[in-house]
């Protein structure tokens, strides 16, 4: 059984490295941008941006103003127990969200939408939000925050199989552009699309493409994996860069996930994850260990599966 | 951060002096001396719809209105803890502006994204105000470098911590981007046309969707803010 402290004084620690610590794979993806920046404007800005980061850690202070809306991604083997249970861990994270808000600090950013109640703790209806996934063995939790910012950047358009790869191309184009003038979307950003599935599910697989993988990682289909590298370039042959001044530093990476949808249409979203990737991970195991990282690993095998039963893979039954 | 070939670098205080103000140019880099504070939405209905009278004497105390809302507290004995200071996106302040420059005298609109060149035109010119964008928008970190200290807090019971009017004593609090000038030009527009003559060729080949939307423009050169 996994302590419930535990789980608390882990998500407190992981609200706090997540605003502050710009995870490495991101850093060396901005780092590579600005070597390859020729733009006066944007490679200023991406400059400036690396030194930020580097304030950020040394201050110990949040990387930037706007910490974006906290949430969750909680993730369980097969045998996981929690003290108290489920309710109990969604007591837990939401106490972790408001005593970091507070304690960091982050901007209390979360409102109620008609009456613009502040509860200054970034806890309210619905918030922090937290998703759930599984994953066959195991007796860990991961905790795993995203505290994405941005108001721009997200959209969504209903595409149908004749639309195609070059309609799937232009979407993604006018995303970027419409959100990159003025740099509204805070790019360079890690695009997240989303294809298939339902409206809200295409919405969900987008977004967690742009926060749930690692810049370099590519999907598990090789065909998917060609396109993800040829969007990032295509974003960045735009000619748009940081703060949308004349540059090429659009994209850092992009991540696709699909989902099954229904046969007459091919939805598609798309998410840009800001200059501020904000995200930190924690294993926590039923010994107490905790190990921290900053990959998410979210799309295993198990996560994409297509099939109805799942076999396991071999060896793999014992290491629950 | 300066090199050879970068941008001009300037220190400029918050409550400028309209020579200091004539020399800015587009693309410039400022870094900010003095006391500035934070007003978006919460501030400018609070102040001008529903005629509270304004907690600060403005320009007197500070010419420099930052579209911010901070990371910030207030601590059990009254005192504040700032973290980082980020910019909010300014176009949305566009229907309150014209007044609160006139009302305030402010000279100085801190963040993100800019207005448009009509807006400049219209009423940041007639008042003598300049625009400053922050850079990269997430330079939070750098920027709460350049907090001396937090002066005070007004309206945070009435209009909560984020919406709240912050008054901030800055050091050379920066970078910031110069992203308009006396004459109303915008940078970003300037910007945006150059990367617009690019885009015909970026979109050779692609298809339109074959699902449209009311509302929705296929003019790339448009804005949509």
């Amino acid at each position: 059984m996994i302590a419930i402290d535990l789980i608390q004084s882990t998500a407190e620690t992981l609200m706090d490295k997540a605003a502050i610590e710009i995870p490495d794979d991101y850093l060396a993806g901005l780092k590579a941008a600005a070597a390859a920046e020729d733009g006066d404007l944007s490679s200023f800005v991406l400059q400036a941006m690396l030194e930020n980061y580097e304030a950020a850690k040394e201050d110990r202070r949040a990387m930037c103003g706007d910490t974006g809306t906290p949430r969750w991604y909680v993730k369980m083997g097969n045998e996981t127990v929690i003290e108290g249970g489920p309710v109990a861990l969604e007591a837990a994270l939401r106490r972790a969200t408001a005593n970091a808000t507070n304690g960091v600090p982050l901007r209390p950013n979360r409102v109620h939408p008609l009456w613009r109640t502040d509860h200054d703790n970034n806890v309210g209806i619905g918030a922090p939000e937290i998703e759930y996934g599984y994953e066959p063995g195991g007796e860990w939790i991961d905790l795993i925050t995203v505290h994405k910012g941005g108001l721009f950047g997200t959209d969504y358009r209903m595409l149908f199989p004749s639309d195609g790869i070059q309609g799937i191309k232009r979407f993604f184009l006018d995303s970027l552009v419409a959100f990159g003038k003025r740099g509204l979307a805070c790019q360079p950003a890690i695009i997240g699309i989303g294809l298939g599935g339902c409206k809200d599910t295409c919405m969900v697989l987008g977004k967690r493409a742009a926060c749930l993988r690692t810049v370099g990682d590519r999907n598990s289909d090789p065909r998917i994996a060609a396109m993800e590298e040829e969007f990032t370039q295509l974003g960045n042959s735009i000619g748009m860069g940081a703060m949308g001044f004349v540059g090429k530093s659009m994209v850092i990476d992009t991540h696709i996930e699909v989902g099954y949808c229904h046969t007459g249409g091919m939805q598609m979203s798309v998410h840009a994850f800001c200059l501020s990737s904000r995200r930190a991970v924690a294993r926590v195991f039923p010994d107490g260990r905790v190990e921290y990282r900053t990959d998410p690993d979210w799309f295993t095998d198990y996560q994409r599966r297509e099939t109805v039963e799942w076999q396991m893979p071999k060896g793999h039954e014992k290491s629950a | 951060m300066a090199n050879a070939k970068g941008p001009r670098e300037i220190r400029l205080s918050t409550t400028p002096d309209a020579d200091a103000l004539a020399q800015l140019r587009l693309g410039d880099i400022v870094y900010l001396d003095g006391l500035m504070y934070t007003a978006r939405e919460g501030v400018y209905i609070r102040a001008l719809e529903d005629k509270a009278n304004i907690p600060l004497d403005l320009p007197g105390q500070s010419a420099a209105n930052f579209h911010c809302s901070p990371a910030a507290r207030i601590n059990p004995d009254g005192s504040f803890e700032m973290g980082a200071i980020t910019a909010t996106a300014s176009f949305r302040f566009a229907k309150w502006l014209p007044e609160w420059l006139a009302k305030t005298g402010t000279k100085l609109v801190i963040g993100k994204g800019g207005m448009s060149s009509k807006d400049y035109k219209s009423y940041f010119v007639p008042n003598g105000a300049i625009y400053l964008s922050t850079v990269g928008y997430g330079t939070g970190a750098l920027l709460g470098r350049g907090i001396e200290r937090v002066e005070s807090v007004h309206w945070q019971e009435e209009l909560g911590l984020a919406q709240a009017m912050w008054l901030i004593r800055c050091r050379k609090m920066g970078p910031f981007i110069v992203a308009s000038d006396g004459d109303g030009n915008c940078l970003f527009e300037r910007e945006n046309e150059r990367i617009s003559r690019n885009l015909a060729e970026v979109y050779e080949g692609t298809r339109p969707a074959t699902l449209k939307r009311f509302g929705e423009t296929d003019d790339k050169s448009d804005e949509l803010i």
